[in-house]
């Protein structure tokens, strides 16, 4: 129901137009508060927080139909601010959110301060905003920021706002965290993962109908072997991706399960290389114009795939959790996954 | 998008505990079952083993209860034959007949067939062999030449198959053959019969070697190989339908990414608990594509106790399993050296050589990445 809602949703507002627009730095208000007006963005919440009782996996499940639109809004991450925000007691303000690791909280008395840069903060920018997972005394705060910092401009290589934010604030809330920096980490990479699952499910949809339209030698290219086998390798990987965002959706609430996300990470992202390059072959020269759609989506793959780690970083956490177990564990420790 | 659709894998508490059940097993059967064995996959061949798994119930748990099988669901299978091949378990000799002889045997068979062979195939005592290539038809099937001509109470085979891994151990086989017409008439005229390996006269079985000189293959020659009307699997002329809709089960299943887990196994045990960061890069990257194939294969087997017919996403698992399974070889050789041979790699370079030899096979059994690829295409609208 959730899905559907999004999906039409979606495919109403986000429009090559919007995305066009989005890139040259126009938030798509319009289309965030239609999202809003849906309680999308809510699903992550506890019900006496404002969230409406959907599964976690569901809720997530969102963020598939967000990839499959290359949707230029915050929705993971008012999600990731939400969840952050409600697991550490503290109450989620309105609008669109962002989330970012890093910074130091002091404290003078009552009074807490938290200043220091964060870079790569999505939609930085746009967010009314910032959930800021700090430390201090070595444990891990939430701190919650409406204001107090300099925005830079700066944008991931899909154009989406990435920002650098010189923070010198004192926050609107504080609480201790009981989600650990790398809990949020791991949480972040599984809405990149579902993210993928759903642009790669995109490309594999409009490729496929290239083939199937697009004829030289007199047939569709689509009816050549090499083409086929070619298309068959991206659904292949779509496939991959898919099963990986399953695996991400699941591990998220109710205690962050890092090594089945580092599998799911790590997996959806050489699917996301492979898949987004196979479709630019099929599509051909005109999938390399700005005209085109398909750009949206690469993009957006290559940029998701790196975000919150990439197959080097998930791959390392896996192989050392993999090997820690021990050769004659490693069976057990994977079907634990 | 449907070629796309993997739903969720439904997960059982029953089935959990059943793993555990399998795992106790092995770890007493097994205990004194070399490495050196335990990578040959499911190729290891031990009769023994196989009624013992018979007895625990652990053949035919699928099949219904009045033919001697044990009702048990799809997914419980699936963790018994999961834990099979990561254990490296010898599982030949009943591998094929509980996959899919004895499932077409129960869509397709007669009763008095039911009576006869589920009983055996359940308690590990009735191994089948699958007699579908020849020298002229491989990927291409529906051009077989073999042929069964009607005769008073039967029927008179001639012909030739080849490929027929374990025919020579083999209790039965279920022949794939032309009954009528022309090889022109291509899947119409084909039919299935359960063909006593033991018994019958006029077919000659002979060894093929594979390139590591071992004996799996075999080349059998019918000549006016005489078999009984009840032989006949199913109906006359509905060979191709019958054998197509096992496709899904044939493809799908854990054997089609766990061929090389014993090595991934001994890489581990030489690189240690502290591997290099490149190693353990590599090490994860291969556990992730375990963990994403196992979730799209058990989703698979959720569809298939639906009652569907997921082929398409069976073509993707087995395409996907073959990669990774043929990827293992070469990325182990890539982090452990073997030369100088010393005792301490001596083992895994043994498993390392049996799974480099072997990897050839994994994208041509149960048919080859081309014609997977074909299916996936097919499924995706492109033809």
């Amino acid at each position: 129901m959730l899905i559907e809602t999004a999906e039409r949703l979606f495919g109403d507002t986000i429009t090559p137009q919007v995305l066009a627009a989005a890139e040259q730095g126009d938030f798509p208000q319009a289309a965030w508060d239609a999202l809003a007006e849906a309680g999308l963005h809510l699903g992550l919440l506890p019900e006496e927080a404002g969230g409406f009782g959907v599964a976690p996996e569901d809720a997530l499940a969102l963020l598939r139909v967000a990839g499959r639109h290359a949707l230029p809004l915050p929705l993971a991450e008012t999600m990731l601010a939400g969840w952050l925000l409600s697991s550490a007691g503290l109450a989620v303000p309105e609008g669109p959110l962002t989330v970012a690791a890093g910074l130091t909280l002091t404290r003078d008395g009552a009074k807490f301060h938290v200043a220091g840069t964060l870079r790569g903060v999505a939609w930085g920018s746009d967010a009314a905003a910032v959930a800021v997972l700090t430390e201090m005394d070595g444990n891990p705060y939430v701190a919650l920021l409406s204001g107090g910092y300099e925005i830079e401009e700066r944008r991931n290589i899909a154009r989406e706002p990435r920002n650098t934010l010189v923070v010198d604030a004192v926050p609107d809330g504080v609480a201790m965290s009981p989600v650990s920096a790398l809990a949020l980490r791991a949480a972040g990479a599984a809405t990149r993962t579902l993210m993928i699952a759903g642009a790669l499910e995109r490309i594999t949809a409009m490729t496929t109908q290239y083939a199937l339209d697009r004829s030289q030698f007199g047939r569709p290219i689509g009816r050549f072997q090499a083409v086929q086998h070619s298309l068959a390798t991206l659904a292949a990987q779509t496939a991959a991706a898919l099963a990986a965002g399953g695996i991400a959706a699941e591990s998220v609430v109710g205690g962050v399960k890092f090594p089945a996300i580092a599998a799911a990470k790590a997996r959806a992202s050489e699917a996301a290389g492979i898949g987004a390059g196979l479709a630019h072959q099929i599509h051909g020269a005109i999938g390399f114009t700005y005209e085109h759609s398909l750009h949206f989506f690469t993009k957006r793959l290559h940029a998701w795939r790196d975000e919150y780690g990439g197959e080097a970083e998930w791959n390392e956490r896996l192989g050392r959790h993999l090997a820690a177990a021990g050769a004659d564990a490693l069976w057990p420790t994977l079907t634990a996954i | 998008m449907s070629a796309l659709t993997f739903p969720p894998p439904p997960s059982s508490d029953s089935a959990e505990a059943l793993r555990a059940e399998v795992r106790a097993f092995l770890a007493t059967e097994l205990a004194d079952f070399p490495t050196t064995k335990r990578m040959e996959s499911w190729s290891g061949f031990d009769p023994a083993f196989s009624r013992k798994l018979g007895a625990r119930g652990w053949i035919g748990m699928t099949f219904p209860k009045e033919y001697g099988g044990h009702g048990r669901s799809n997914l419980e299978r699936y963790v018994v034959i999961e834990e099979l091949l990561a254990a490296g378990a010898p599982v030949v000799g009943h591998w094929i007949a509980d996959r899919q002889s004895g499932p077409s045997i129960l869509r397709f068979g007669s009763e008095a067939q039911k009576r006869f062979f589920i009983p055996r195939i359940v308690a590990g005592e009735c191994f089948f062999c699958i007699g579908m290539s020849e020298p002229n038809s491989g990927s291409d099937l529906a051009s077989v030449r073999t042929r069964a001509t009607k005769v008073d109470g039967g029927w008179l085979i001639n012909g030739t198959k080849l490929w027929t891994s374990h025919a020579h151990l083999a209790h039965f086989m279920i022949l794939f053959c032309r009954s009528s017409g022309t090889p022109e008439d291509r899947q119409s005229g084909t039919s299935q019969f359960l063909v006593d390996m033991k018994a019958t006269q006029g077919m000659n079985v002979r060894p093929v070697r594979a390139e590591t000189g071992e004996h799996h293959f075999n080349e059998i020659h019918f000549q006016d190989a005489f078999v009984p009307d009840a032989a006949l699997l199913g109906e006359e002329g509905q060979g191709w339908h019958q054998v197509t809709s096992e496709l899904a089960y044939e493809r799908s299943g854990p054997e089609r990414f766990l061929s090389s887990f014993i090595l991934l196994v001994e890489t581990l045990r030489v690189l240690g608990t502290n591997p290099s960061e490149r190693a353990a890069i590599a090490i994860g990257r291969l556990g992730a594509h375990l963990v994403t194939l196992r979730r799209l294969s058990r989703s698979v087997a959720g569809m298939l106790e639906a009652g569907g017919n997921p082929a398409t996403q069976a073509a993707l698992v087995k395409d996907l399993g073959a990669l990774l399974e043929q990827e293992i070889p070469d990325i182990a050789r890539a982090l452990v050296a073997v030369d100088p041979p010393t005792p301490e790699i001596e083992q895994f370079a043994e498993v390392l050589a049996y799974t480099t030899l072997h990897a050839p096979s994994f994208s041509l059994r149960g048919g080859t990445r081309e014609i997977l690829r074909g299916i996936i295409a097919r499924g995706l609208g492109l033809r």
